[in-house]
Formats: structure tokens, sequence, C-alpha cells
């Protein structure tokens, strides 16, 4: 990102805010990079003459006379195998003491797929947890979120998730992520032996906020090059998203942006569409899929970031602390992914869906008894079966530390299902009860 | 000569540019990027500075490149082909791009203009005839396509020649008609329209006087909607509103469904390709492709063509209905097309109203759902667009300018509930808070009597009222406690969850349950009514409990049985055994 010979340098801003500083310029292209006393910035804003540069590392220290000049292009990434196993910051340079990567240099956040050259998702991805699997099968080229609170183990979850899915390639986005959290997804990488597989693009609490706005291009530009040219199955794990959403309404209302709801920018909604939309099953082969952090403040999902994220992504996965397992469990009512249809009975056992279904009311039921009970109520004998078996079925299927097959997890909601109740009030079609039900 | 101009200014997609004439409001024009042409739409006109909004990315577009102004407002291209297309937004073709990824300023034609159809002429030389007169017809698929006099002519025409049957391309003259001076025009199958302009040509827009079959039973029984009438289903993210209003699309009983996927997910899209060249309209017997269009504006795409996609899908709905045909337009989601005014709105400064949505916001909404409806053509003949619309509210809350404004507009509202879709009671539209006005409509009260049987109305309040008594009894239940209520209330409660579990709900996935015609939605009606209207004696709420638990389980299982199967009638006696051990 060298100043090139010749090029023209502004030495007179006409204003500076914490994020973005004006100067006036011409023959600057909209979105294309400029470098403002040795700091990147992208051109956000022309109005006649003055142009409005958002300078990612923050404007501190940035005087009015300050060396502007423009690099003429839009940020861009080199690609190639070489990234594999790398470590990279928000700009694409090497955070791993690691040579420069070689590669053809691609703009990142390029144009979207023609929905019409899609194909559908229907490749099953297996993670071994019963609260995903069963409930809430996740399948190649979707987009799905953890909703958690910042207390909850989403990092290590989705670490798990990765390692264990059948993918290609891990490709981590990180905005915002602490010291130590970005050293644990190293470890973990590391002591699996899978850093060959993994690229991973880190901005930490340390940096300043609004680099993280390159985070998800970045890291969506190195999955395109894995997925598209090299037809490959590619994770990508965004964390955290709501941190991104922040650092979008700090430009915003620096460039004096009419704020919506929860004085986030009206294109929220766009903003966060077009990074989710990546993740794509492709007509070669190849494969995006999605899985991203939101973190919540305190369970509300009303909040605009989770709200307009769980309208774009496929579902999301809420974790939640269950007090009569004692465990961090997959909340079976308010998690869902969308796409389940696609392989629930297709790609696993015909009794998949019902089983499903008839396991999450019962948990509703054993809801209804807890609730009697805190009011204290008596229990009649089917409320003391509910909650007995909301415990069993928090403990062997629900809970996050879980790790087994599919097949497994049939059986064994079969089993807790005979163990607690009759047949009719399961609700299951009988076709499958005369198969399955173990009594 | 044409308005030129030069960019002055860029946000994103809105960018300012000096002209050097006249431009008008909603004129289209074109930005040179390096040779890229990107198709832009003017909005707003301070002095010689429009403001337009820009249908593509903006990205490395500079001050000073050149704008050329076209002329003409954005128009849907119409003709015989518009059936089983995929467009965007701005009706390009996406099946006919080459490429992988959307290239910018890539505009692709909406018609074949190779294909040959089959023309036979309705017309005769001498004839005199108005706009949306037919002139002839081709057969689209399985369905008799009109060709008629251009919307956008004006006053009355004499027809001079018209084309004998025979093979012809949309490009082909099939008729010259002459005005009222005895200037020639020549017509052609293919007419272009103004999306943003309602297409009138009828003789007059009567209210609704019929049903429209959807097969899911919460909407047809409970709150039905009218044939050319407006619904908008409102709900949380995951409460099913795809999954519903994809249902509605593969059952309802219409000639022609537009799709408009308005800035949401593209698998979501994918979806429907996949599906739909596979399934059999049950009202047909033919592929659902066949009767289908879908205007695709996903959410990644640029945010200017999401607003237009809706006007695009209206058009060719309007167009469709001038022929005399039925019209399902189904847009997912209407929230997002408001968004996409917030966010242009918001660009261009303009004082903001509730939310930062724009204030004029409610007007456009009703101006849009006010192109629906049932017309009777000047032949005689009647067509209909029948609308329904998703809202995704910002977190759930009814409350807010998009639902506000679009309950004023829609005469069905179909509320779906995050704590019905929590226990899985899908679909998860509130039994109780939703209504249909047609439900009151004299006219439809009529057509149902006669359709079904006579009170039917009737019968389908009785059943909402004890839904809604069921509703109270569990409130006092939970207050008061299984012990601390008669046994009168549990019966009442469980009686309200029969109509629920066995008629409400319905398994969309379920090959069976999922279409559910009138004849059997009355025949479980008819039956699970039969079993409220008893009376039962039970010892305690337990074995109250346990009994319409089973009497649920049974009900259930007809529904997923084919209906007057062996199966079927077995679940049927089983019930009249149950009714025998219990209930007077």
């Amino acid at each position: 990102m060298a100043n090139k010979a010749f090029q023209k340098i502004y030495t007179h801003l006409q204003a500076i805010t914490k994020a973005t500083v004006s100067l006036k310029a011409s023959g600057v292209s909209n979105d294309e990079l400029a470098v403002v006393a040795g700091r990147l910035a992208q051109v956000v804003k022309t109005k006649g003459e003055l142009v409005t540069l958002q300078v990612f590392s923050g404007t501190e220290g940035i005087p009015t006379d300050a060396e502007v000049t423009f690099l003429g292009a839009p940020p861009t990434l080199k690609v190639s195998d070489q990234l594999s196993g790398r470590f990279f910051n928000a700009y694409g340079n090497p955070i791993d003491g690691g040579p420069e990567v070689d590669g053809e240099e691609r703009e990142v956040g390029g144009p979207s797929v023609n929905p019409y050259k899609r194909r559908q998702p229907s490749e099953l991805i297996p993670t071994g947890i019963a609260g995903i699997d069963l409930n809430n099968t996740l399948v190649s080229g979707q987009k799905i979120p953890f909703f958690a609170d910042p207390d909850q183990p989403y990092n290590q979850v989705m670490a798990d998730v990765a390692l264990r899915a059948d993918v290609d390639k891990i490709i981590l986005g990180g905005m915002g992520l602490s010291n130590d959290d970005y050293l644990f997804f190293k470890h973990e990488f590391e002591s699996a032996g899978a850093l060959d597989k993994i690229v991973c693009f880190i901005n930490t609490t340390e940096e300043p906020p609004v680099e993280r706005l390159l985070i998800p291009d970045m890291t969506l530009a190195a999955a395109e090059y894995f997925a598209v040219d090299k037809n490959e199955k590619v994770l990508v794990l965004l964390t955290d998203m709501t941190l991104y959403a922040d650092a979008l309404s700090i430009v915003s209302n620096r460039m004096d942006q009419i704020p919506s709801k929860d004085s986030m920018p009206g294109s929220l909604y766009s903003d966060l569409a077009k990074i989710y939309e990546k993740a794509v099953q492709l007509p070669s082969g190849g494969s995006i899929t999605i899985i991203a952090v939101t973190t919540l403040n305190d369970g509300d999902i009303t909040h605009a970031i989770p709200d307009n994220t769980g309208y774009i992504t496929e579902g999301q996965l809420f974790l939640r602390a269950d007090s009569d397992s004692g465990k961090v469990i997959v909340d079976p009512f308010r998690s869902l992914s969308r796409l389940k249809q696609h392989v629930q009975g297709k790609k696993t056992r015909e009794d998949h869906s019902q089983v499903m279904n008839a396991g999450v009311r019962l948990y509703a039921d054993a809801q209804n008894a807890k609730t009697k009970l805190e009011n204290g109520f008596d229990l009649s004998d089917y409320d003391l079966r509910c909650l007995d078996y909301a415990k069993e079925y928090a403990t062997r299927l629900l809970s996050i530390d879980v790790n087994i097959d599919i097949e497994t997890m049939l059986n064994t909601a079969w089993e807790i299902f005979g163990k607690y109740f009759s047949p009719a009030e399961t609700g299951i079609k009988q076709s499958l009860i005369d198969k399955y039900w173990k009594a | 000569m044409k308005t030129t101009g030069k960019v002055t200014g860029i946000v994103s997609n809105l960018v300012t540019v000096r002209t050097d004439g006249p431009v008008a409001e909603n004129e289209l024009c074109y930005i040179d990027l390096k040779g890229t042409k990107l198709l832009a739409e003017v909005i707003k006109v301070t002095a010689d500075q429009a403001s337009v909004q820009v249908f593509e990315s903006t990205r490395g577009l500079k001050n000073g490149d050149s704008v050329e102004f076209l002329g003409k407002m954005l128009e849907a291209t119409l003709g015989p082909g518009l059936l089983s297309s995929v467009y965007d937004g701005l009706q390009n073709n996406l099946t006919t791009m080459s490429d992988v990824f959307l290239k910018r300023g890539e505009y692709t034609d909406p018609l074949d203009h190779e294909a040959k159809w089959d023309f036979s002429p309705i017309a005769v030389s001498g004839d005199k005839v108005e706009a949306s007169d037919w002139l002839g017809e081709v057969k689209e698929g399985w369905l008799s396509h009109k060709i008629m006099v251009p919307f956008s002519f004006k006053g009355e025409y004499t027809v001079k020649e018209i084309a004998a049957a025979g093979q012809y391309t949309i490009d082909d003259k099939i008729a010259v008609l002459v005005d009222a001076e005895g200037v020639d025009h020549a017509v052609t199958m293919t007419q272009k329209w103004p999306v943003k302009v309602a297409v009138k040509g009828y003789k007059e827009k009567p209210r609704p006087e019929k049903i429209m079959e959807t097969g899911v039973r919460v909407i047809d029984t409970f709150n039905p909607i009218a044939e050319g009438g407006t619904g908008f289903i409102p709900g949380p993210f995951g409460c099913g509103k795809t999954v519903l209003q994809h249902a509605i699309a593969k059952q309802g009983e219409a000639d022609v469904i537009v799709m408009a996927a308005c800035g949401e997910r593209a698998n979501e899209v994918v979806e429907i390709f996949t599906e739909f060249p596979e399934l059999i309209d049950p009202h047909t017997g033919r592929h659902l492709m066949e009767r289908t269009t879908i205007i695709c504006n996903t959410s990644n795409m640029p945010v200017a063509a999401r607003e237009a996609s809706v006007y695009t899908a209206m058009t060719i709905c309007e167009y469709y209905r001038a022929m005399g045909l039925r019209c399902l337009l189904l847009a997912d989601s209407t929230s997002r097309w408001a968004q996409a005014l917030r966010e242009m709105s918001n660009r261009m400064e303009e004082l903001p109203g509730a939310d930062a949505f724009p204030v004029d916001l409610s007007a456009i909404i009703s101006n849009f759902y006010s192109r629906a409806g049932m017309v009777v053509l000047k032949n005689g003949k009647k067509g209909a667009i029948t609308f329904i619309g998703t809202v995704s509210p910002a977190g759930g809350n009814l409350k807010e300018p998009v639902t506000e404004s679009t309950k004023k507009a829609a005469r069905c509202f179909y509320a779906l509930e995050q704590s019905r879709a929590d226990q899985k009671r899908y679909p998860s539209i509130n039994p109780i808070d939703s209504y249909s006005k047609y439900l009151e409509y004299p006219e439809i009260k009529e057509y149902l009597d006669e359709k079904i049987e006579k009170g039917w109305a009737d019968k389908v309040n009785s059943a909402k009222f004890i839904v809604r008594k069921g509703k109270e009894m569990n409130d006092q239940i939970n207050i008061l406690g299984d012990d601390g209520v008669p046994m009168s209330y549990h019966e009442a409660f469980w009686k309200s969850e029969l109509i629920d579990f066995a008629f409400l709900q319905q398994d969309a996935f379920d090959a069976i349950d999922a279409l559910c015609p009138i004849e059997r939605q009355k025949y479980m009606l008819d039956l699970i009514l039969d079993i409220c209207g008893r009376t039962f004696e039970f010892e305690d709420y337990e074995k109250c409990r346990g009994y319409f638990k089973e009497m649920i389980n049974v009900l259930r299982q007809m529904n997923y049985s084919e209906f007057g199967s062996e199966n079927f009638n077995s679940y049927r006696e089983k019930i009249q055994k149950l009714l025998e051990q219990n209930g007077k």
C-alpha cells in the first residue's frame, strides 16, 4: 500500500471527526482506498469537491495538514493456496511472522452470486451436538448465527463445530476478539492438527473498531477463492457480528446520518445481508457455509442487530444455561435451522423430523409443569413424568458436551420417550411408532 | 435532444447529477462508469441537481462521470413468455445471464425474441377497439394468453389489419390500428408499461364475491381470503412466514402466481426454483412452474432495485388480470421494500417519520395494496389480483410503522405468533387475533352458504368462540391451579385444544396434510364441532386430559391419512368408539 511516484498529495483537511476526515480533492472514485497520514482510509462520500474518508484506525493525532494520497482502487486481498494456515490482520497483512502471500489481487466485497445459478443446499454438516444435529440440523451453504450472551461459551462451541465438520477449509473472521479468545482459537486449531486448512483474519479489541469493517469482506474474499476457484467446501466463522455492527454505527454517526432503531444506521439490514448472503452452494460443488456469533444484551433479541440478523440468516442457535441439568444447552425453543427439512429424513433416518417435533413438544409440556410448580400448584402424574423427561432429555441430548452420531441421537430419543410416555402422548405418526417404539 | 449530466456527489447508491436540460421525477438514466452503463432512477430534483438512486453498486464511480437521461420511466416488458421466468427486480432475465456472479451493468431481455407463438386472431378488421381490448390470443403453456391493444393507447382505434392464424415471434406485427386522426399504429405481441403506474382499462372494480382456496385450514375456514382480496402476514423471524407463503403459492387457487422475493434470502428462492418445476398444481394437474413468475431481488442485491421489484411484480399481475385471469401476488417481504425506501430517504437527508421511515410510507403502502382487486373487463369477463404480503416487524413488535400502515390497507390479517411457533404449533397464525374482513361481507357470506353450506360463517364463528373460551379457561386454570377450578373449565380448555391440534395445526411438510380441500375442511370441522358440542363426564382432570389427548391423536392420524381411505375410516370409527365411552 506504499505511495506511488507522481501521485497527487493533498495536505489540507477540511474536517476531522473521530472516524472520518474530509478534504477537497478531484478524480476520486467511490469506495477507493486512500492513505491519510500513513493510515489506511476509504472513500465513503463525495459531494462536489468535498470527499469524506473513513479512517480505519481512527483519527487520533491526525493534523489538518496531514498528507493524503489516493490509491485508485477499493480494498483488495491477494489470494492463492498460500493463504492456508496463515493469520492476517484486517488489511490482509500477515500477523504470524510469516512472509507476504503471493497471488492474484482481488477486490473484496465483490458482486453477489446470481440466485438462479445457486444450488439448493442439501448436504448435511454433522457436528455431534444433538441440540444442533437432531433439532437444528446444519446444511452446507447455510448461514446461521449463535445468539448468545457474552458470558456463554459460544467461541468454544463454534470451534468444536468447525473442527468436527467435514469441510476443506475453515476461515475465521475475528472482530473485536479478546486477545485470550484469539489465542484460544489459535491453540484449538493447532492442537487439532488442522492448521493447514485454516485461514484467520483477526481484529482484536486492542485494535481500532473501524478496522473491523474490513474483516468480513476479507474473510469472504478468501472463502470465495477456495469455494469458487478450488471447488472446496468452506466454513466461515464470524465472531462477533455485534461488534461489527457497532463499528458501522460509529461511522454513520460521524457522517451525521439519521439513525434508525437502536441508533443503528438505516442500512443495517442491507449491510448485514451483503455479508451473510455470501453463503452459497455453488453449481460446481464448492460451498460457503457461515456460522456467526451475535452477542446479545441480556438475551434481548428485539435489539436491531439480532433482529435484522434473524431475518437474514437461515435460523439461529441459542445457548442457554439449563438449571435442571446444570449444563449449557442448545435452547430447543428459540433455536431454528431453516434448512433442516432439506436433509432431515432425506439424508437421515425417516423418523427424524417427527422425533424432533415430539421431543420439543414434550419439553414444552415440561416447561408448563415447571411454571405450575413455581406457582405452588399440585402436579399431575403427567407433569411429573414431563419433568423427569426434561432433565434426561437436556442431559443426554440438548447439552453442548454431547458428541454422538445422528442415529444414536434418534435411538436415544425413542428410548427416553418410551421411558416416560405412552405412544399416544408423543403424537408421532402410527407407522413410525410401530417401527421404532421402545417400551 | 436528450438531457445529459455529470456526477457531482456520491453516497453509497445515491448519486447527485448536474443536468443540462429538463428531467422528470422517476425518469431513468444511465451513468457511464468506464464504459459500463449503470441504470438509475431520478428521485428528487433541486434546481439543476437531480438525485438519482442507482440500481447497481457505485463502487469506482467518480465525480464528473457522464450521465444520459432516457426520457422514460422504469417499464415492464409484457408479452407471452412471462410465465416460468425468473427475473430480478428490474425484470432482467436471470436465467440467461452467463456468469455465476451478477455482473454490473448486464441487462438481459425479459422475453425471448426468437420463440414462435401460435397466434389466432380474436378481433376482425373494422372492429372498434380501446386500450387493453383483446386482439388475438396465443397458447402460453395451457393458458390462453391474450394479445391486447397496448395499455398506453389512448382513445378509440379501428382495426385495419389483423394477422391470420399462424406462428409469430413477439416482434412480428400482428395488427395495424388506425386512430381517430387516421394515423396507422402497428401492434406486436409485446408492449411496455411503467411499473409505478396502475394499469386501468377495465370497466369496474366491484367488491370481491368469492373465496380463494389455499388448502390451509386456518385460512380457508377461519379467516378466508377473497379472490381479488388483500391480506398480510406479519410475524417475527422463525415463525414460519416463508413456509406459509410457499404453501399458499403451491396450493392457491389461481391461474397465475407471481412471487416477489423482495430483499429476502436467496436460498429460499432457490427452493422455489428447485421444487416448483417438480410440483404439480393440485387444481389443474400441471407443473407449478408453468403458472409461476418469480421476481427475485434478494437481500444482497442492490437496494434500489428491491424497491422496484414489487412494482414490477404487480404490473405483471395487472397484465394477466386484463386477460380475464385470476392472479395471486405474493410479496416477501414488504418490510424490506419499506426499508429500501427508508435507506434512500435517509441518504437524501429528508426529515424522518416514525422509526426513521419516510413520512409518506403509509400512503405508499395503501396505494400499492389498492392495485389488487377483482375487476370486470370491458367485455364483461372477470379478472382478479389477490395480494398477500408478508411483514417482518422489528423485534416482532406489531406497533411499528410498516405493520400499522399495512393494517390500514389490507383486509385480512394473519398474525404469526412467537409463542405458538415455540410450541411448534404450525402454522403459527393466532386464531383469535387474526381476522378476515371478508367474513363480514354479505356477498361472501352468500357465496359460502352456497358453496359449502347454509350458515357456514356462523359455524366458523362458533368454532372461534370455543377457541377463545378455552383460552380464557386456561388462564383461569393457570391462576387458580388444576384443582382450584370446576371440571367444566378443564373440559372447555381441552375442547379448544382439540380444535387447535386437530384443525388449526397443519403439517406443511406432510404430503397429505399439507393440502386440505374445502370439502375435507368441512368434514373435519363438522366432526370436531360434534365432539365439542357434547358434554362429558370425568372423574378428575387427569382423566379429562388423557381422554382428549387420545381423541386429538386419532384426529391427527386422520389428517395424515388420505381422505375417505380405509385408514381414514378406521380412525373415524375409533372416534366413534371413544364417543360411545363418554360424551352425550
